[in-house]
C-alpha cells in the first residue's frame, strides 16, 4: 500500500520566448557583463532603468543615449516583510526596497540583506552583491541583493522627487 | 529574443478528500464520494453540491467507463502524459455518475467516438496526482 498522500507539489510554469525589443537589448547585454545600463529621454532628460520598451512614457519619444547607472544607489522607500508564507526562501524579517540607482531617475525594487531590517531607512546608501560571474545571465537576478555601502545617508532633496 | 519562464513552485496540502482520492489512485483504485441524492461523484466531491453538507460515504468505481464527449489535441504540450496526438475526454467510470476529464490514447482522431468504452492505463510509477492514471485506452484494443 502506498502511504497516505497529505500534500503535493504542483509547480506551474509558463514558458515564454520573450522579444526584448530594441529598447532593452542594451540593458540585457549590460547585465550579462555586470553593467547597469539605462537610457536617457532626449526631451525630459530622465534616465530610465530598466528602459523597458525604449520609449519615454512622459514624452512619448524614443529614448536615446545609453547611460551607465549605479551600481550604488539610495533607498527611497522600503517594506519590511514580517509575514511567513509557504515557499519562503529568505529569513524574515527582511526588506524589499525601492532603490534609486546613482544616475537613474526611476527606482527599482530589490532585496536588502546584510543588515537588520530595523536599521533600513530612507536615504540609506546601498551597493549590489553580485552572483558568481559564471552564473551571470541577461537578468537583474545577477545581483543577489543590495547591502549597506556604509556611506553617509543621502540628503532627502536628492531623492525627494523620486518618491 | 530570450527564454522567459514564469514559475510558481506551489506546494500544498490536499485535504482529507483529495488526499484519500490520490492515495487510492496510488494503490490503483479509483474512488468517489456519494452525494446525499445518491449521485456518485468521481473525482470525489468534498461537499454535497446541492446542500453543501460534507460527504463521507466513499464508493469504489471501475477502472473503465464510457466516453461522453471528447476533443482532439493534435499537438501535445510538454507536460502532457502523452507525447503524441491524443484525445481529451469526459469519461464516466463504471459505477460513477459524474464524468472525469482525462486523456485517451488512440491512433487517430477517427478512433474516437462518444459512447466508446475506455480503460485506465496506470503509470509505471505512481505520482501523487491524477497522472498516476497515465491515460485511458479503448477497452477492446485500438479502433
Amino acid at each position: 500500500m502506498a502511504d497516505d498522500i497529505l500534500r503535493i507539489r504542483t509547480p506551474i510554469g509558463i514558458d515564454y520566448t520573450w522579444s526584448s525589443g530594441p529598447g532593452s537589448v542594451g540593458y540585457m547585454r549590460g547585465l550579462e557583463n555586470g553593467k547597469l545600463l539605462g537610457r536617457r529621454c532626449p526631451v525630459c532628460e530622465l534616465v530610465y532603468f530598466p528602459p523597458r520598451n525604449g520609449v519615454c512614457p512622459r514624452c512619448g519619444v524614443l529614448l536615446a543615449d545609453e547611460v551607465e547607472v549605479g551600481p550604488r544607489g539610495t533607498i527611497t522607500t522600503f517594506c519590511v516583510v514580517n509575514v511567513p508564507f509557504l515557499g519562503q526562501t529568505i529569513k524574515i524579517p527582511y526588506v524589499a526596497a525601492t532603490i534609486l540607482l546613482d544616475g537613474a531617475d526611476i527606482g527599482m525594487q530589490h532585496l536588502i540583506q546584510e543588515c537588520e531590517a530595523a536599521d533600513v531607512r530612507m536615504g540609506m546608501r546601498v551597493e549590489p552583491v553580485w552572483r558568481d560571474k559564471s552564473l551571470w545571465t541577461p537578468s537583474l537576478e545577477n545581483i543577489m541583493y543590495y547591502k549597506p555601502s556604509d556611506e553617509p545617508d543621502a540628503d532627502f532633496d536628492v531623492y525627494a522627487r523620486h518618491l | 529574443m530570450a527564454p522567459l519562464r514564469l514559475f510558481y513552485p506551489y506546494d500544498r496540502t490536499v485535504g482529507s478528500t483529495v488526499g484519500r482520492f490520490l492515495t487510492s489512485l496510488a494503490n490503483k483504485k479509483i474512488e468517489g464520494t456519494r452525494g446525499l441524492d445518491g449521485i456518485v461523484h468521481v473525482p470525489p466531491a468534498e461537499f454535497d453540491p446541492a446542500t453543501g453538507a460534507p460527504l463521507t460515504e466513499w464508493v469504489v468505481v471501475g477502472n473503465a467507463g464510457e466516453v461522453l464527449t471528447w476533443s482532439w489535441q493534435p499537438e501535445p504540450f510538454a507536460d502532457n502524459t502523452l507525447q503524441q496526438p491524443f484525445a481529451w475526454a469526459l469519461i464516466r467510470l463504471d459505477g460513477a455518475d459524474t464524468p472525469m476529464l482525462h486523456a485517451v490514447r488512440v491512433g487517430s482522431e477517427k478512433d474516437m467516438a462518444s459512447g466508446m468504452r475506455v480503460r485506465a492505463v496506470w503509470a509505471d510509477e505512481p505520482t501523487p496526482s491524477i497522472t498516476t492514471i497515465m491515460c485511458f485506452e479503448p477497452e477492446h484494443g485500438h479502433g
